[in-house]
């Protein structure tokens, strides 16, 4: 899972939003440097330098049961944060997530009574489709991906309500069904979730750094004018991201069932949000164009291990978590924008 | 079917410039402009001929009431969208409001409500400065105080629900004037003065003007930094009076579930009355119908004995069908 280079493909010149996103040539120099890693690995620092000092501090935060709650618990965002990466580096955004998230798991946890097949395939065909149509919307219809995933978030609420009798019913997963299996099951302790988790962010790392369809997705970001003067296939990358984004969310949502046995409905509210939080977070810029795979992760386990020191230190109520996973959103941010700027006026 | 041998109607100043009424409904710019006022009307009209008991004084109050503190709310956002901005901490900002209110109460109604007018500013100070002199972007600026403001009302809280009997702050929820609630005034009154401010005064000038194009209005000498400040200021004090409202009219202070999916009530007021989300034009009274036509719409299906999940796909219908309206034309 290494870092992804930003459109080294693109021949033309691109005029990207963000101007000089790894600044080519011999004029690069210490400082630059610096800041360069700074903005792509300061993340993996930080997660680095938490990590340490809290396991000196609280013991119990070292152990190895305590490291697969932590794990367990973030899988479930990375996957969904691994489809917002995708579409925000294309330059667009992605509010359905966290309804999407929620309609997977109660479909799935509906469709468990019919077998495991049914009960992955379904949620997948459905959030996907709901992924399709936002990406038609947003690529055919050009309009703001802002507003179309905001209305398919209420959307995909509604068919959620829909399907529960406005949240009066709960579809269990029967018990000791191979569905449910695989959100309790594990590998070494480390539930299918995690290692589900892990293996999609390796593909998808595969996939960004060394596929076409990846440096496309920089080149969309960078500048979709430029993106489409190239011949690149612009509307089809944003309709595919989407769709991923759709069709992870949905399997993040049918994952969090099986691990419930539960299809529950007030799960994800607020989910696009944290997940939105954890890509930034990780260094992929909101205007698109530059980002990675693997910084959302760091992103995604950074948010964790807050909730968990939060949890830890018990003497703070859970309100504080989401002070300090907004102030860390407010410094990285702010950080990121001073390294770029000073990474452009050279 | 000659549009153009009509002479021109001219009561119109605004963009329909073809000339016979049967060509302005064919301009897709009229939609965006009228449409969401067309939609109010056929919703009243669809309720005055099939709904029981909709046409009525109690109801208009009932429904004005609940749509009150999202126009509020939404009054401020308009003036942020027309800056080509957005601001999603509106929710966290009524939480945080409400949070302040029984922590200053026993000094007193007026001060408790400085205080949490004062909180909804310093937010909105946080986010435009976020903006304008850090130069984040509005989304990411505004996602940190929607993630840690929330958090942070319910620190000061401690995490509680807390009950109002201040009867002078209570009134402010129950009370009612010339057989209008207060806060339909409120809400009334603000939607005028931020019309007027838009309309008639440098500052909303320099707002569609910062929205339309920055960098132009940067050359032009407009003071860009303090336009986006101000906007956001406004946008937080308004969602913090939101906030002081509810409290007022729910007699307890929620901070953990005070205006949450605010800011998409809001956007969605403010996108389906027709204002453009790149910004360079704010539509007040069209931000107003935005809000009314969703309540309206809400009732009427559950009038209709429709279940709230239906209200909800309908609404995103309407959501996409505004937007599509108003999407940009050109070909990419």
């Amino acid at each position: 899972m290494n870092e992804t280079k930003p459109v080294t493909a693109a021949p033309a010149p691109v005029p990207a939003k963000t101007p000089a996103v790894r600044p080519a040539g011999p004029q690069r120099t210490g400082r630059l440097r610096v800041a360069e890693l700074l903005q792509r690995q300061g993340v993996l620092a930080v997660l680095l330098t938490v990590v340490i000092a809290a396991s000196f501090i609280y013991p119990t935060f070292a152990s190895l049961d305590n490291a697969r709650g932590v794990t367990i618990q973030a899988s479930f965002l990375a996957v969904v944060a691994l489809g917002m990466t995708m579409v925000i580096i294309t330059g667009g955004i992605d509010l359905s997530v966290g309804s999407v998230f929620a309609l997977g798991g109660v479909i799935a946890a509906w469709a468990s009574q019919y077998g495991f097949l049914a009960a992955l395939l379904l949620p997948l065909v459905v959030c996907g489709g709901i992924g399709l149509l936002n990406g038609l919307l947003i690529a055919r219809g050009n309009m703001a991906p802002f507003i179309v995933t905001l209305a398919t978030l209420l959307g995909a609420r509604g068919l959620l309500l829909a399907l529960t009798d406005e949240g009066a019913t709960t579809y269990l997963v029967p018990k000791d069904s191979a569905f449910g299996e695989l959100g309790q099951g594990s590998v070494w302790g480390f539930g299918y979730p995690i290692v589900i988790a892990l293996v999609l962010f390796g593909a998808g790392g595969l996939v960004l750094q060394r596929t076409s369809f990846g440096q496309t997705l920089f080149a969309v970001g960078g500048s979709s004018d430029a993106a489409t003067l190239m011949g690149l296939p612009v509307a089809r990358t944003k309709i595919l991201v989407y769709t991923l984004s759709g069709l992870l969310a949905g399997l993040a949502g049918a994952l969090n069932a099986a691990r419930l046995s539960s299809g529950v409905t007030i799960v994800g509210v607020g989910m696009e949000l944290d997940a939105i939080s954890a890509v930034v977070i990780g260094g992929t810029l909101l205007v698109g164009g530059a980002g990675s795979i693997s910084g959302t992760l760091w992103g995604v386990l950074l948010l964790a291990v807050i909730q968990n020191l939060i949890n830890q230190i018990g003497s703070l109520n859970s309100s504080y978590q989401s002070v300090v996973s907004g102030g860390f959103l407010v410094v990285v941010v702010v950080a990121q924008r001073y390294l770029a700027r000073s990474r452009r006026s050279t | 079917m000659t549009p153009t041998a009509v002479a021109p109607p001219a009561k119109s100043d605004k963009p329909p410039k073809s000339a016979s009424p049967l060509a302005r409904l064919r301009d897709p710019s009229w939609y965006q402009r009228y449409g969401v006022y067309v939609a109010v009307a056929v919703v009243l009209l669809f309720n005055a001929l099939f709904t029981e008991h909709f046409m009525t004084a109690d109801n208009f109050r009932t429904q004005l009431v609940q749509v009150a503190p999202i126009v509020i709310v939404a009054l401020g956002m308009a003036l942020v969208i027309g800056t080509e901005g957005v601001d999603l901490s509106v929710g966290s900002t009524m939480a945080l409001a409400a949070a302040f209110l029984p922590l200053y109460l026993g000094y007193g109604l007026v001060p408790a409500l400085v205080v949490s007018l004062l909180a909804g500013a310093v937010v909105g100070a946080v986010n435009g400065a976020l903006v304008s002199l850090v130069g984040l972007q509005p989304i990411v600026a505004t996602l940190a105080l929607f993630v840690g403001g929330r958090g942070l009302a319910l620190v000061m809280a401690d995490g509680q629900l807390k009950q109002i009997v201040n009867p002078d702050l209570l009134s402010l929820g129950t009370g009612s004037f010339l057989g209008i609630p207060l806060v339909v005034w409120i809400a009334g009154i603000l939607a005028v003065a931020v019309a007027f401010l838009v309309q008639r005064t440098t500052f909303g000038r320099q707002v569609v003007a910062v929205g339309g194009n920055r960098s132009a209005a940067a050359l032009a000498g407009l003071p860009v930094k303090r336009v986006l400040i101000g906007v956001y200021v406004i946008c937080g004090i308004l969602a913090a009076l939101a906030g002081i409202l509810a409290t007022a009219r729910l007699t307890a202070s929620d901070p953990s579930s005070l205006g949450t999916l605010m800011e998409l009530s809001a956007i969605t007021a403010v996108v389906v009355g027709g204002t453009p989300l790149n910004g360079g034009s704010v539509r007040v009274l069209g931000t107003v119908a935005g809000a009314l036509l969703m309540q309206l719409l809400r009732a009427t299906l559950v009038k209709h004995d429709l279940p709230d999940s239906t209200a909800q796909i309908a609404q995103a219908a309407i959501i996409i069908a505004a937007v599509y309206v108003a999407r940009e034309r050109r070909s990419r």
